[in-house]
């Protein structure tokens, strides 16, 4: 697998926010996403990207665009230095909540992704991986 | 800050949402929604949201709570035009947006308002001249 | 003796560049003959010039390195051959052949040059070989890869042709499903159908399942999915054709289809009719011959 093309997008305020749906949706046209798949894949950055906001205190997100032999994909890694997330588990079901929230960030973002990862540190932040591909 | 306009038609109170949505903005548009259905005495509360792309869990949470705040000041909210990608990815989210009514275009979204206006001169709405009073 | 294989290699193609194309052509012209006649020989002529053109100029560049940037023309130009070969329907080893063909009049132009130096003619040949084979295979990878893609463009055009939404009347829509369902082929009716409720303004689409041997766990989500999808547009969806044993099926696999469903799509059109605000009547027809 390579990359093709990465860059990194800060998430600081409810603007950058904005940013990244729109930088993700550019991203998915560009590797040929169908209208459902981007808005599957905008939608978890979304996510994703408010999730990194409000509870990990900002953070970025890393966007590449993948080439696994004749097949593409976009890559989304969130990264915060806030406070973790001590139970993973917990924190993938829905409805569960830190804050505010519906509590869907996280398991839906799983659900509209055809690859999910999440690693977290408690006190030391926490990294969140999704690709969609074509 | 910028703010969405809410325009009053009938009983209705209509609002087109063409922008990518800021959380602030969202948040703005439910307190203004909430205080102008309380002023007009507004029985309806139609919101159009085909020029949205997404609808994620934050915009799904506004509009469940702008229909169940709507619902207590007795007016009932209709989401209209929403594109089958953005119905698509919102089930797959797990957002059903229970309490919501929904319709295909505006027109349809008005003549459901206009439906239960009428259904409630018809008798039933006897706790509205209350309403207005 | 201490002659360098690429060196001879180089040489041997830049100098003699016309007699390995006449040997390159004459063996593609019979082989050609064997494919029955799909390309015109003097475009394989073209194509053949072409390519050893550039394999020249790339052994001049950039000496053996075959995935290097100084052949990166030579690999456009097989790809593009391989590519269009793909789609006319050539076979893998018509393919690989055109490539690996070039070997025997390189060959044999290097027996030629290097006459009684027997090491350096091996070093040539070792050097030949290992190049041509590289480009072979990249011109594989790339043949596969494009039939792949028809493969893949043609399963997207089984999918929509084997889904057609009809229009029953005006704000009603039916969509028969017929066969297999598998999540692929689920996801483009999904998508089909709610694109025709938009662009027909529906208000009710009958999902009619009499064709479809069965139905598990994950087509019975699908088809609740689709269906709480239309709500959120503003349309309902009715489910027809549940065979009992998918009905059976269904409650042993613990799958609630929490929609309406009728028995079969007359039923869930005449639901559909009323709900509409129609309603179908026998036409009284005036008793002939009491006159």
């Amino acid at each position: 697998m390579t990359i093709t093309k990465a860059e990194t997008l800060p998430i600081r305020s409810g603007d950058d926010v904005v940013r990244v749906r729109q930088r993700v949706r550019a991203l998915a046209i560009e590797i040929g996403l169908g209208l459902v798949d981007q808005t599957k894949i905008v939608t978890a950055a979304s996510e994703l990207a408010r999730n990194t906001l409000d509870y990990g205190g900002g953070g970025d997100v890393r966007t590449e665009i993948v080439q696994a032999g004749t097949r593409k994909g976009l890559r989304l890694i969130f990264e915060d230095q806030g406070p973790g997330i001590a139970d993973i588990e917990q924190a993938m079901t829905d409805h569960y909540t830190s804050g505010g929230g519906l509590g869907l960030g996280l398991g839906g973002a799983k659900r509209l992704s055809n690859e999910f990862h999440i690693e977290s540190t408690p006190g030391a932040g926490t990294r969140v991986t999704i690709a969609r591909w074509k | 800050m910028d703010r969405i306009p809410i325009l009053k038609l009938g009983g209705a109170l209509i609002v087109t949402i063409q922008v990518d949505m800021h959380d602030r903005l969202a948040l703005a548009l439910e307190e203004d929604l909430t205080a102008m259905i309380a002023r007009t005495g507004a029985r309806g509360v139609l919101i159009e949201i085909s020029a949205l792309e997404i609808v994620d869990s934050f915009i799904g949470r506004m509009l469940v709570s702008i229909a169940a705040v709507s619902r207590v000041l007795d007016a009932e909210t209709v989401v209209a035009g929403m594109r089958p990608a953005v119905a698509i990815t919102l089930v797959e989210l797990g957002l059903e947006l229970t309490g919501i009514k929904t319709a295909l275009n505006v027109e349809r979204g008005m003549s459901l308002i206009q439906a239960r206006l009428a259904e409630e001169e018809d008798g039933h709405g006897s706790d509205r001249d209350h309403h207005e009073g | 003796m201490t002659m360098d294989g690429t060196e001879v290699l180089t040489r041997t193609v830049t100098e003699d560049e016309a007699t390995i194309l006449d040997g390159w052509t004459g063996a593609l012209r019979e082989s050609a003959s064997l494919q029955g006649g799909r390309i015109r020989e003097a475009e394989l002529q073209t194509q053949a010039k072409a390519v050893l053109g550039q394999f020249r100029d790339a052994l001049v560049a950039g000496g053996l390195d075959a995935d290097g940037e100084s052949y990166a023309p030579l690999r456009e130009t097989l790809a593009d051959i391989s590519r269009s070969r793909a789609i006319q329907g050539f076979t893998p080893t018509d393919t690989a052949n055109f490539v690996f063909s070039l070997k025997e009049p390189v060959f044999e132009a290097l027996r030629l040059k290097s006459g009684a130096d027997a090491s350096a003619q091996a070093a040539g040949m070792w050097a030949g070989g290992k190049v041509i084979d590289r480009l072979g295979l990249q011109t594989m990878e790339v043949f596969l890869a494009s039939r792949e893609e028809v493969i893949g463009r043609q399963g997207q055009e089984i999918a929509e042709l084997s889904t057609p939404v009809v229009r029953l009347w005006d704000g009603i829509l039916a969509l028969p499903l017929i066969g297999t369902l598998d999540s692929a082929r689920t996801g483009v009716v999904m998508e089909n159908l709610l694109q025709a409720i938009v662009d027909e303004e529906a208000e009710i689409a009958i999902i009619d399942i009499t064709g479809v041997p069965t139905v598990d766990t994950l087509v019975a989500q699908h088809l609740l999915k689709t269906v709480a999808a239309a709500r959120l547009m503003g349309a309902d969806c009715i489910v027809s054709g549940i065979r009992p044993q998918i009905a059976q099926t269904m409650v042993h696999l613990g799958v609630e289809l929490n929609v309406v469903s009728k028995a079969t799509l007359a039923d869930a059109f005449a639901v559909a009719l009323r709900r509409t605000g129609r309603k179908v009547v026998r036409q009284q027809v005036p008793t002939e011959g009491r006159g």
